[in-house]
């Protein structure tokens, strides 16, 4: 029950309350923010891969088009990210033993595995038989991989940005390294995108 | 962030906090200047869609198009249609009220994220300027708010990409400010304060902010893959190219019948915190209430069908919707009967608020009937984007949510500005906009089933004399902005001042002064755990000692 005095509710408040209003914080929810707004981002990708599908169940494509794709470099390179997952992880686990120093290697290696993840994407994209245009499986292959691969670029951009802030001194402690945390769940967001998307488009 | 003003106990009603008007148009932090901009922004815009609503009124005077080309026309329902849904009724209901009112029903000094909030509302000018700009460059887009393939791939490119360019941002916007009012709700509330005791407008806009985030990012794929069309020759939803442009209704809709939900939920919302203080009673069904909303959030994705049964829908897919439609009528019909009930025997104080809220109930749940009724597929089918569909869906969003609104001004207005608004000059927008409303929109039922077609400049003549009518309705509900217009440029200049609580209301909002400091409270924030409290003591027992009657007479 509570008593509710709606005439006169303001007070005066002395000067220490007045700076501990001032002072007051509230918890950090950043990385609750960051996870509410990447479900956000898998529904995008949720609304691709359900128009994917029901092109590939409804529409048929026209003859001598097919949707067989060259496998080994696809596969190299879901194994690249997956490892760059566990980098990332191990990097998080030094981090939490405050070892600074092998935590940004560890980020660099991330980095590396992401960036080379896009060099193999952009090569098979230079070798691939058909275009953007050329016909409806064409242009949700570039569309799907080049959403994604938007998502590496800024993924691979943040680690950058982690793996330099690493560097100064105190920037990230194992308590507070929001930077770090959320950069990191943004990857992980994007390695689980890419495996189901690797599933619907190479091996369906 | 300091505390500005320290009110004496003596003169608190005097001493306010003023906010520099500057700070309105910048890139202010505090919840309550970006509810007040989103809220300021989106009158301006209703002005614009109201406007171009009495374009396609004047036009429709006549069978032919005379006063219009017939592209003109076009352009002018689609800009009508993104205006008012995208540009004032999302961002007002969720933005305006949302951020105003929030923090202060969960007991916090601000949003989670304060500077996530601010760029979602400054997400909102730029998208609103772009959309009209195209007009003067090369024709706005022709293609209804629905913007369907092939239609828009087909219409010129320019306005119809400069109009995906601004849903996209301010779809954005949404999705920033869904996100900010999860965490506020779930993670901000102040200690001791538990779900079940929040103010009904939190879990409405919990609701609507689930919706947002499940839903608003699968219109934004969808525009994004329709933008290739265009531009890129690409074939997704043009079946010259070998695309389906049934797959783009599917994506459109998962998003838009939610939409409908992100549009009234928090206007339900809004009623149920009015209703109470206005009846002096506590709200009925406290918990039905919140498991209907979920209900509504959760059946709201899977209805989104049932506005393609002409798309060649297979038979299971309409079975599937029509009986998911329908069903979404029991939490609905459970919260108007709550508010009924908790209208019964009220202490009722017949103001502005409490009959605009009424005239939502009188509105909204006609246009649910309506809404029923074309959930089944043979009468569906029959009158299939005809005028029907536009006067259920007036119903709902105007004489629903838009009343709602008003109703909410009416309400906050005290609250937001330190002085009450003129209760004789709001009565009057009241009835006007309730006559007109019904004048306008009850008629296009009848066209509807008579057969006559939406979004066509021209029409039978057989339809004149009905469309005239609807004309005429649409006058007076233009009329009747005025006197709204005056009562809030004449109160804030010289109305009664309202005091830190007119209502003796238990929220939180009013247990600070009017308006309230920068950081809502200068004392602890109050923990209210029984937001509904009413009629219960001497001080809950009336809005004024002399119960209600004496509201009649508050703006003279």
């Amino acid at each position: 029950m509570t008593t509710i005095t709606p005439q006169s509710t303001t007070h005066l408040p002395n000067e220490q309350q007045a700076a501990a209003l001032a002072q007051s914080h509230h918890p950090d929810v950043r990385l609750f923010g960051l996870a509410t707004f990447l479900v956000g981002d898998g529904m995008t990708f949720a609304g691709f891969f359900a128009a994917y599908l029901t092109y590939r169940a409804v529409n048929p494509l026209p003859l001598g088009a097919e949707y067989e794709l060259e496998l080994l470099l696809p596969t190299i390179n879901t194994l690249l990210l997956l490892a760059s997952s566990i980098t990332f992880h191990q990097g998080n686990k030094s981090l939490m033993a405050n070892q600074m120093a092998t935590c940004r290697g560890w980020l660099l290696l991330t980095a590396a595995l992401g960036i080379t993840f896009m060099a193999g994407q952009m090569w098979e994209y230079f070798h691939l038989p058909f275009g953007l245009t050329d016909n409806l499986f064409a242009s949700t292959f570039y569309a799907l991989t080049g959403f994604h691969g938007l998502h590496v670029t800024l993924g691979a951009m943040m680690i950058l940005v982690v793996w330099w802030q690493a560097g100064r001194e105190g920037h990230f402690t194992p308590k507070n390294h929001f930077g770090f945390a959320a950069a990191e769940l943004y990857w992980h967001f994007v390695d689980g995108i890419w495996v189901v998307l690797f599933g619907l488009l190479y091996l369906l | 962030m300091t505390v500005h003003v320290l009110p004496t106990s003596e003169n608190h009603q005097e001493v306010r906090h003023h906010t520099p008007w500057q700070e309105y148009f910048g890139f202010s932090l505090d919840h309550k200047v970006i509810g007040i901009q989103y809220l300021v922004t989106g009158f301006f815009f209703y002005l614009v869609g109201g406007a171009l609503a009495g374009m396609i009124r004047v036009e429709l005077i006549t069978p032919m198009s005379d006063f219009m080309t017939r592209d003109t026309y076009n352009q002018v329902l689609t800009m009508h249609g993104t205006i008012m849904i995208f540009l004032w009724i999302v961002p007002v209901v969720n933005g305006a009220f949302g951020n105003y009112l929030v923090p202060f029903y969960v007991g916090a000094r601000d949003m989670a994220f304060p500077r996530l909030n601010a760029v979602a509302f400054w997400m909102i000018p730029p998208a609103g300027l772009l959309l009209v700009s195209s007009y003067f460059i090369g024709g706005a887009a022709q293609s209804g708010w629905t913007a369907y393939p092939p239609l828009s791939i087909t219409t010129p490119a320019v306005g119809q990409i400069i109009w995906i360019l601004s849903v996209l941002l301010l779809g954005g916007s949404s999705i920033f400010g869904a996100v900010n009012f999860i965490a506020t709700i779930l993670k901000l509330r102040q200690p001791g304060l538990g779900l079940f005791q929040l103010p009904m407008f939190c879990w409405a806009l919990l609701g609507t902010s689930i919706l947002v985030v499940l839903a608003t990012p699968v219109l934004a794929g969808a525009l994004i893959l329709l933008s290739m069309d265009i531009v890129a020759g690409t074939g997704f939803f043009n079946p010259a190219l070998g695309g389906n442009a049934v797959v783009y209704q599917h994506l459109f809709w998962f998003y838009s019948h939610p939409a409908v939900y992100i549009m009234v939920l928090p206007a339900f919302g809004l009623v149920s915190e009015i209703l109470p203080i206005h009846a002096r009673k506590p709200l009925f069904g406290y918990r039905s209430m919140i498991y209907s909303i979920l209900g509504i959030v959760f059946l709201g994705l899977i209805v989104w069908a049932h506005h393609m049964f002409t798309s060649g829908t297979p038979p299971w897919m309409r079975l599937f919707f029509t009986i998911a439609t329908a069903i979404i009528a029991v939490p609905t019909g459970i919260k108007f009967f709550n508010w009924l009930a908790t209208l019964w025997q009220g202490k009722l104080a017949l103001n502005s608020a409490l009959l605009f809220c009424c005239g939502f109930i009188f509105n909204f749940v006609f246009g649910g009937i309506t809404g029923v009724a074309l959930a089944q597929v043979p009468f569906d089918v029959h009158v299939h984007d005809t005028y029907f569909v536009v006067a259920h869906f007036h119903y709902i969003v105007f004489g629903g949510t838009v009343f709602v609104i008003f109703a909410a001004i009416y309400h906050w207005f005290p609250k937001l500005s330190g002085r009450l608004l003129n209760e004789h000059l709001g009565r009057l927008h009241c009835l006007l906009s309730f006559l007109g409303f019904n004048i306008c929109f009850f008629p296009q039922h009848w066209l509807g089933l008579n057969g006559m077609p939406r979004r066509v400049a021209e029409y039978d003549p057989q339809f004149q004399l009905i469309n005239q009518i609807s004309s005429v309705g649409a006058l007076v509900l233009a009329i009747s902005t005025l006197p709204f217009l005056i009562n809030v440029f004449w109160s804030l200049w010289k109305g009664q001042p309202a005091g830190d609580n007119p209502w003796k209301a238990c929220t939180g909002e009013w247990l600070t002064s009017s308006p309230p400091p920068v950081e809502n409270w200068l004392h602890e924030a109050p923990l209210v755990t029984e937001p509904y409290d009413y009629g219960s003591t001497e001080g809950t027992m009336a809005v004024t000692a002399m119960g209600g009657r004496d509201l009649w007479s508050a703006g003279d």
